[in-house]
Formats: structure tokens, sequence, C-alpha cells
């Protein structure tokens, strides 16, 4: 059975150490805050301009002031911060973020990652996502591992415009776990979702990988 | 004497405002922008403006009304997937758009209102975002040359501001306000409270009033949110 999404982001929140500062994008990797094991202390960043991200207000609690990067309503913890859009990325850009765990719509072979602009369809924009691939100490790219129409996203080279070139540390899928062993390095599997085969894994693979399962 | 303090939008932007000209516009989404400022660009009706935006607002709100109203020729910004009327003005090429990257973005404005042409950063190195840019390597990384940002107005949102034009922000409606505030040749705030010089604290100004000419005080703010997510209380463990 492949992973469920909540358990995609279980997964990913193994990844996290006690202490980090980490970055959560849109999608599946929000979903990561509620995965984590009790006991850690981690602050998640918001690159609008907030450090220390609380849940989401009670209904009628809501501030039009207080939003994450996704522009939902959150709340404060007891040890937020607050600051300007280039502090924010002076945090980000300069490599004092832990981990950045986003989505993508391709990964390659060497870590690079295309997850913000498909041509002839509307484009939206990168916000901050080639910020925090370039800057974020750790990145985890969290994704299904195919398209809808089935073909691979882990390819041998993205065909959609980059977000940044090898920036990628892991990649966690609905069907497995891929580590790279350095930055541009070679890509590894090491783990897969139960009941999923490597036949499976390999069948769903573009890009080239190594097997190191423990 | 310094007289910053002008009695409404309309009349703090009267004069100030012309047809092609660049304006920088604070806020995230629809958090921390400068409403009433917005309102009287509109009513002011200045056409071929360039905005220098995180976002665009939304259809009916923030500087969609802008859009709407056929006075923005150009966007530089980095988000702005929240906007049918952008992405149909867009298509229809009576729009033009271009993409920084966020940090890019806020650190070409404050690059801008702190005299520094230029900067080197590795964020879009390798992407499209590069192409066309000098790029350099140091110590073993590559960088991208991005330039500085300096505007003909920044209109800008802050909670409280004395009569100096010493500013203080509220939570996340801070953003992009407080570079912008640099980088403007004009720098026009709205704000929720406007207090006598002497009742904000000196050690706890974001803004300084130096780069702010002219304040307005905001009246019938709307502050609408886009995406209003809660928690039921039963759910708290």
């Amino acid at each position: 059975m492949a992973w469920t999404r909540e358990e995609m982001a279980a997964r990913a929140a193994q990844q996290i150490r006690d202490g980090f500062y980490v970055n959560l994008g849109i999608g599946i990797p929000t979903l990561v805050a509620n995965a984590l094991p009790p006991g850690m202390t981690v602050s998640f960043q918001s690159e609008n301009g907030m450090l220390g991200i609380g849940p989401f207000p009670y209904e009628g609690e809501e501030d039009p002031d207080l939003i994450n990067a996704g522009k939902q309503t959150v709340t404060e913890v007891p040890d937020t911060s607050y600051f300007s859009s280039s502090d924010s990325f002076a945090m980000i850009r300069g490599g004092h973020m832990d981990l950045s765990i986003l989505g993508s719509m391709q990964v390659s072979e060497e870590g690079d990652i295309a997850n913000w602009m498909v041509p002839g369809k509307m484009v939206k924009g990168m916000g901050g996502a080639m910020d925090l691939v370039a800057g974020a100490k750790e990145v985890i790219v969290l994704m299904e591992h195919v398209e809808k129409s089935g073909a691979p996203k882990l390819v041998t080279r993205c065909s959609l415009p980059l977000t940044g070139t090898h920036v990628t540390d892991f990649v966690i899928t609905d069907l497995a776990v891929f580590e790279f062993t350095k930055r541009g390095g070679t890509l590894v599997l090491k783990e897969l979702a139960p009941g999923v085969t490597l036949d499976e894994v390999k069948a769903k693979t573009e890009a080239k990988f190594e097997v190191g399962l423990s | 004497m310094r007289q910053k303090v002008y009695p409404d939008a309309k009349s703090a932007l009267e004069g100030i405002v012309s047809d092609g000209m660049m304006v920088m516009a604070g806020g995230f989404g629809l958090c921390g922008i400068a409403e009433n400022l917005i309102a009287a660009i509109r009513d002011l009706g200045p056409k071929n403006l360039t905005v220098v935006s995180n976002n665009c607002g939304v259809d009916d709100f923030g500087l969609g009304i802008l859009l709407a109203n056929g006075q923005i020729k150009k966007m530089i910004s980095s988000y702005v997937g929240e906007n049918k009327l952008f992405e149909k003005l867009y298509l229809a090429g009576d729009l033009e758009l271009e993409f920084n990257p966020q940090g890019t973005l806020a650190e070409r404005i404050r690059a801008g209102g702190a005299g520094i042409a230029g900067f080197y950063t590795k964020t879009g190195y390798g992407t499209i975002i590069a192409e066309g840019k000098p790029t350099r390597e140091f110590n073993g990384q590559h960088y991208v040359l991005e330039t500085g940002l300096v505007a003909d107005l920044s209109i800008i949102k802050a909670w409280k501001a004395d009569k100096e034009g010493n500013l203080v922000y509220r939570k996340t409606a801070r953003n992009f306000n407080p570079m912008m505030a640099t980088a403007g040749k004009i720098t026009v705030v709205e704000v929720e409270e406007l207090v006598e010089i002497g009742e904000l604290d000196p050690e706890n100004i974001h803004t300084p009033g130096i780069y702010v000419d002219r304040i307005v005080v905001e009246v019938g703010a709307e502050k609408r949110i886009e995406k209003v997510t809660t928690r039921k209380r039963e759910e708290v463990k």
C-alpha cells in the first residue's frame, strides 16, 4: 500500500531534529506540522515575516494582520517573532533555516527541482520557492511519485522550467524515500512504503538511482 | 516645521501621481495593504503604472481595483495566482509581468532604498530568472547579479505613526512595507492610528520618520481576509 498524504507527511516529520527551524511549503508539506513527534522544540517559519507559527485560530478569533505564506489565518506561539520580508529572506538566503520541505512537479536525478511553471499554462509565480531551495541547509521534496497521467516525476532531466539546480537532499513520495549522497550527487533509494516493491518503483521512476535499502 | 500629516488619502497623493510612474505597494496578499491610498490612486486616475508589489490583490480588492480600472501597465511581483482578471489581461497581452523570486524582490527593494545598485544572490541560478543576467562564482558557489529598485512613489501601510512619521507595524502586516518605505522617492503611509510625537517608544520604532513624507489616517478599511482558516474548539487537546 502506498503511503497516504498524512503518512508521507509523518515520514517527512521523521527527518526533523529537535531544535530545527523549518519552512513548510503549501500542500502536503503543511501536514508535517501536525505529525511531529511529541517533546521536540521546532519552530516553523513563514516567509511573509513570522517565526514561530501556532495553530489556526478558533472561529471568530481570526486576525487579518496574522497570516501565513499560504495567506491562511494563523496564531502566535509564546516565542513568536515578526519581521520584514527582507529580514525573512535574509534568514532563508543566509543559510539560517535548517530545513525546507516543499512540493514539486519534477525532481531530476541530479537534484534539480521544477515546481513553479508549466509552459503554456498561466504562470502564478515562484513566490519564495527559489530562495528556499537555494538557501535552506536541507531541502526535502514531498510529492506524489507519478503524475495523474502516470508519468514519472522523478526524471532524468526536468522538462519544466527549473526552480533550482542540485538543491535536493531527500525525496519522499507515496511509494518510497530517496536520498542524494550529496548536493548534485547520486540518488539512492532508501526505503519503500509498506507493500511497495522495488520493481514497482523502478517501473515508475525515470531518474537513475541506486538501491540502498536497509 | 515638518507637516507630514494630510487630511485624507486623496489630498496626500494629489499632485504626486502621474502617468507612467513606478509605484511600490506594500502588502502580502491582502495583509498590510494601504486600502485608502490604493482607492485614491484609482480616483486620481494615473495610467500606465508599473507596480512593484509581491502580489496583485484579488479581482475586486487591493491592487485588483487598479487592474480593473486599466491603470496598470506592468507588474513586478513574485506570485499572482489569486487573481482571475490578472490572468485574463496577461493572456490577452494587455499587461506586462516581471516575476522576481520573493526574496530577490525584497532584497532589490531593500538595496534600492539603501543606495546599493546591485547584489549577488544564489537564488535563481541556473533558472530562467538568471537568463541575461551576469553570474559570478564566489568560493565555488554560483551567484546571479540582481539590481536595486527605486520607485517614484511608495504607498505603504503601518499600524501606528507619530506625526514625525515614525512607524510601527502590526504582526505579519509588516511584510514588504518597511523596505518600500525606504525605496520610494516619495513615501506615503496609511496608518490605523496617529499619535503625538513622544508617544511611541523610540526603542521600538520599525521605520524611522526620515523615510516617510506623508501620513494619512485610514478610514473605513475593510481589512479583508483572503483565506479564513480556523479550528473548532473541541479539537483542542
